[in-house]
């Protein structure tokens, strides 16, 4: 008997979906079968990243669901069907399919619709707007056949769908009604401010117009006529003018509606019904519509608790903002226009280096009431925080927004917030939650995220909990040990600087120098590096042979039965028929196992020590050189077949990938590095998992770092576009020597990046804009390491003395015993213990 | 007492890492420690992984100790008593070793 009332949910969007993963973890799960009605053929995905579509996203990747999550749950969802009817006096929703469910309770969260200003000619073909997949699938097609293409609305949402436009090779237009950019969140200064910097980036922004007719243009498909006597031709036209509340299914079931529309809902998200809920972007609170996330987030908690039978309000939120739109730091705060009674304004300009920041505080000069932001935003989580929880502002508020000639620090410490501020908006998440998790055991940014949910929606908080967790983990005295091991009292950055200023050139040197003890695999295996990428010295040197690794000591890769696998280098995985051959051969003659890797190479396995010189010859006689596989160093570069072959390849990815192969070969890092380059935006060689990811363009090459594959999965971070081979050679050059000298032990580049404070940009700043002055000395670190390369194998092969390491005994010519092989699949593999018995047995009864 | 068994030459120890020698049938590790003057000897097969690879790992101290970490799983054995730093019901076993004469000699029991 099935004693659950049926919870119906319409829609299942990001509040949809958000409402339904904070109900699952309340009580009410039990107490509730739910239904839920999506009108898209795919479940709820991340919309405020949508332009990221056209940077290489998938739908999968903006999924907002997590895999299994419906069914987990239990939770019945209709995809690809709309929710037509409300019938409330019986309690039933009619779905577009036919579909009849009977409800106890009902949340609504049908969301918005973008506003199509009513011009004559706006249904034309190639009008479109900008809201779904669906929505961009039809750009995407519609852009191919066009050259110019056309936003109408200067606001937050029109210039993401303008960036989207120049993302796919359009020459760009924005055309607004208003007088300036971001009409809702700028001042007049900060508008034209945002102006000016979109237009440097080649998009033409178009103030004051109003569309009165659009017709068939002559250059291009469409004309559009402003009521000004001026005109615009353009191929395709994106609307973004605004949203409207999607409340037609609540207005023909009788639901109260605000005079311009929306669900009027109360502090608990109740409709005028009391069985039913209305949340996110149709709903009506206050007279107000949100069209933000963030509220529609508190809303979809709100109810959830509320159903659940906690106490929860919705009593407004804050629409403060900030974002990068086509690479410009934009934020707004609070009162930004200064409607406030009374209030003051200042204003810092900087004509040259673009910035413009506005200041709105009370008439005392002790609150904070609004911000604006351009040019430069990294003053937006401090200022927000004082504008949020009313911190008192400092004798001379301007300070917070005048440039800081020295080291002096306005910022506000994480101390003087209160426990109640909120750090993360997305997850409403308090610094006293964070604190609490701090107390409970986090000590890195990763438990913390994991833990709270912190920085993990827009990530805009990031730096702000990085700041209250370091203030916290000093406070609890908890002294977090960087040290690489107990040899040394140093990070693995700190002992390469003191190699690097101190010219050390070996391990004992700075062991006597700065350590302790005798050392251990974890600390040598670091500086063995660490000096192999600084001086590239030949690893098996008697000075550098200790730190080495089983794998780079025998420059081959140990396998579980003690025996090794040996790579030879195949640069951008291009081989030829006989290289292919001497490969069998070589394979056939020891009775290799041969294996081809992800990396677009072949493994050769079950090689004896004693057989690998013997291996190499014959291999460096058929022209390979040693792949590296052992090292912790360049692996791969993988590559797709590219122009040369493809009918899509619009570049020649097999030669740039053999050209960068050939280039970073040999060069020693704290972890292994593995590239690819793709000939096109098809992206068939897979760049964007790799620690440097190539991509053709018409323009040029895409440059894309630190991506991962493996256990953690990370999508590369777009870092420059659209550049030449030398300015990209140099960008990577800068990049990798970078790593190496600031990366933790064994820290993969994905690692590095999202441990790095500042982040992305940070590295942009450091890479691209040369602000630590150091990309010469980088530059010519990398041009050392070139020009030092040498094939281990073939250093090794011309030294008797290095030989000898390579038989079992150090007193017998004899084979270990204890390696065995039987055969699957028609090639050797190792025997397991059971068979390994059995062969002793034989051996033994002989 | 059982008697030293002449392995090798001092040359054909590596300073700082190990070889493996075949001593009366048995797979032995031998690593030199030149900050200690020392030479320490254990046996090569390593319980954890079930391969003779012990003599391919590297040598260092832990708190002081002398120290072999396994190149396959990286346990680290003591290299005076042969028993393992993360699980001490497990140890491999050590052989007493010396330099005499430029020439590596090893005790085995019978």
């Amino acid at each position: 008997m099935n004693t659950k009332q049926t919870l119906v949910v319409i829609g299942n969007g990001m509040v949809g979906q958000h409402f339904l993963t904070k109900l699952v973890e309340t009580a009410a799960k039990d107490q509730f079968h739910i239904v839920t009605f999506c009108e898209e053929p795919r479940a709820a995905y991340d919309r405020v990243h949508l332009s990221e579509y056209f940077t290489g996203k998938t739908a999968e990747d903006l999924s907002l669901v997590s895999p299994g999550f419906f069914a987990e749950h239990g939770i019945e969802i209709h995809l690809g069907d709309r929710a037509a009817s409300i019938d409330r006096q019986q309690k039933r929703v009619t779905s577009a399919n036919g579909v009849v469910i009977a409800y106890d309770k009902l949340v609504l969260a049908t969301g918005s619709y973008p506003f199509v200003p009513p011009v004559p000619g706006h249904d034309r073909a190639q009008c479109l707007v900008y809201r779904t997949i669906e929505d961009l699938e039809a750009i995407k097609a519609a852009a191919e056949k066009s050259k110019i293409g056309t936003v109408v609305g200067g606001g937050l949402l029109g210039l993401e769908a303008a960036k989207a436009l120049t993302d796919l090779g359009l020459e760009t237009h924005v055309v607004e009604f208003a007088p300036r950019l971001m009409a809702v969140q700028l001042d007049d200064g900060g508008g034209a401010m945002l102006r000016q910097k979109i237009q440097a980036l080649g998009v033409k922004v178009h103030l004051n117009k109003n569309t009165s007719l659009i017709d068939d243009g002559e250059q291009c498909l469409h004309k559009m006529n402003f009521a000004d006597g001026e005109v615009l031709e353009t191929d395709l036209i994106l609307f973004s003018a605004g949203i409207r509340p999607r409340d037609d299914i609540a207005r023909a079931c009788g639901l109260e509606v605000g005079p311009r529309g929306g669900i009027v809902i109360d502090n608990q998200c109740k409709t005028s019904d009391p069985d039913i809920y209305a949340i996110g972007e149709c709903a009506l609170w206050n007279g107000q519509i949100f069209g933000l996330v963030a509220p529609g987030y508190t809303m979809a908690r709100t109810a959830a608790a509320d159903l659940a039978g906690a106490e929860a309000g919705f009593t407004g939120a804050d629409m403060s903002t900030k974002l990068k739109l086509m690479g410009v730091d934009v934020a707004s705060i609070g009162d930004a226009h200064a409607r406030t009674q009374g209030a003051l304004v200042y204003t810092y300009q900087n004509g040259s280096s673009e910035i413009y920041k506005r200041l709105v505080v009370s008439q005392d000069k002790k609150q904070l009431l609004g911000a604006v932001l351009v040019g430069e935003a990294s003053g937006y989580s401090t200022l927000l925080q004082y504008c949020l929880n009313g911190i008192e502002l400092p004798e001379n508020p301007d300070s917070l927004i005048l440039p800081q000639r020295h080291d002096e620090s306005v910022g506000l410490g994480p101390d003087a917030l209160p426990a109640s501020a909120q750090i993360c908006s997305c997850h409403d998440v308090s610094k006293g939650q964070v604190c609490g998790a701090i107390e409970a055991g986090c000590t890195t940014m990763g438990q913390l995220k994991a833990e709270t949910k912190a920085a993990t929606g827009c990530g805009g908080c990031a730096a702000l909990l990085k700041s209250v967790l370091d203030c916290e983990l000093i406070k609890q005295g908890v002294e977090v040990s960087t040290d690489i091991c107990e040899h040394f009292p140093h990070t693995r950055q700190d002992l390469y600087n003191l190699i690097m200023v101190e010219q050390i050139k070996t391990f004992d040197e700075l062991l006597d120098k700065h350590g302790r003890g005798l050392g251990c695999e974890v600390c040598k295996q670091a500086v063995g590096s660490i000096l192999a990428s600084y001086w590239n010295d030949y690893i098996l040197e008697k000075p550098h042979i200790g730190l080495q690794d089983t794998n780079d000591t025998y420059l081959a890769n140990m396998q579980k039965d003690g025996t090794y696998s040996v790579v030879p280098r195949v640069t951008g995985g291009e081989i030829t028929p006989d290289g292919l051959i001497a490969l069998g051969q070589v394979a056939k003659k020891y009775g290799l196992y041969t294996k081809i890797t992800g990396g677009q190479r072949v493994d050769l396995f079950g090689a004896r020590v004693e057989q690998l010189p013997l291996i190499w010859q014959e291999l460096i006689a058929a022209g390979f050189e040693s792949g590296h596989a052992y090292g912790k160093s360049l692996r791969t570069v993988k590559s797709c077949v590219g122009s040369t072959w493809c009918r899509f390849g619009v570049d020649d990815s097999v030669g740039l990938a053999i050209e960068l192969e050939n280039r970073y070969k040999g060069l020693r890092a704290p972890h292994k590095i593995k590239f690819a380059v793709s000939g096109c935006t098809r992206e068939c060689a897979e760049a964007q998992g790799k620690d440097i990811g190539v991509i053709a363009t018409e323009n040029g090459w895409n440059l894309y770092v630190c991506g991962n594959g493996g256990m953690k999965p990370r999508h590369a971070d777009l870092f420059a576009t659209n550049l030449d081979k030398e300015t990209l050679v140099k960008y990577i050059d800068r990049v990798l020597i970078f790593y190496v000298r600031t990366a933790a032990r064994l820290q993969r580049t994905s690692v590095w990046m999202e441990n790095m404070e500042g982040g992305l940009d940070y590295l942009k700043a450091v890479i691209l804009e040369d602000r630590l002055g150091l990309a010469e000395e980088l530059e010519q670190q990398m041009q050392h390491v070139i020009a030092t390369y040498q094939c281990e194998w073939k250093t090794t092969l011309q030294d008797a003395q290095k030989l000898k390491r390579f038989r079992h005994f150090v007193n017998s010519d004899q084979a270990d015993d204890n390696v065995v092989f039987v055969e699957e699949r028609g090639q050797v593999r190792p025997a397991n213990a059971e068979e390994r018995r059995h062969f002793k047995l034989i051996e033994e009864a002989a | 007492m059982s008697a030293w068994i002449d392995v090798c030459h001092i040359d054909d120890l590596q300073p700082d890492s190990g070889v493996c020698a075949l001593v009366a049938g048995r797979q032995v590790a031998i690593f030199y420690l030149p900050r200690l003057h020392a030479v320490y000897a254990v046996g090569n097969f390593d319980p954890f992984s079930e391969a003779n690879v012990l003599s391919r790992g590297m040598v260092g101290d832990l708190g002081g100790q002398p120290m072999l970490a396994s190149p396959m799983y990286k346990q680290h054995f003591n290299l005076q008593t042969g028993i393992c730093f993360e699980d001490a019901t497990v140890s491999v076993p050590a052989y007493p070793a010396r330099i005499e004469n430029d020439r590596v000699a090893i005790q085995m029991p019978e």
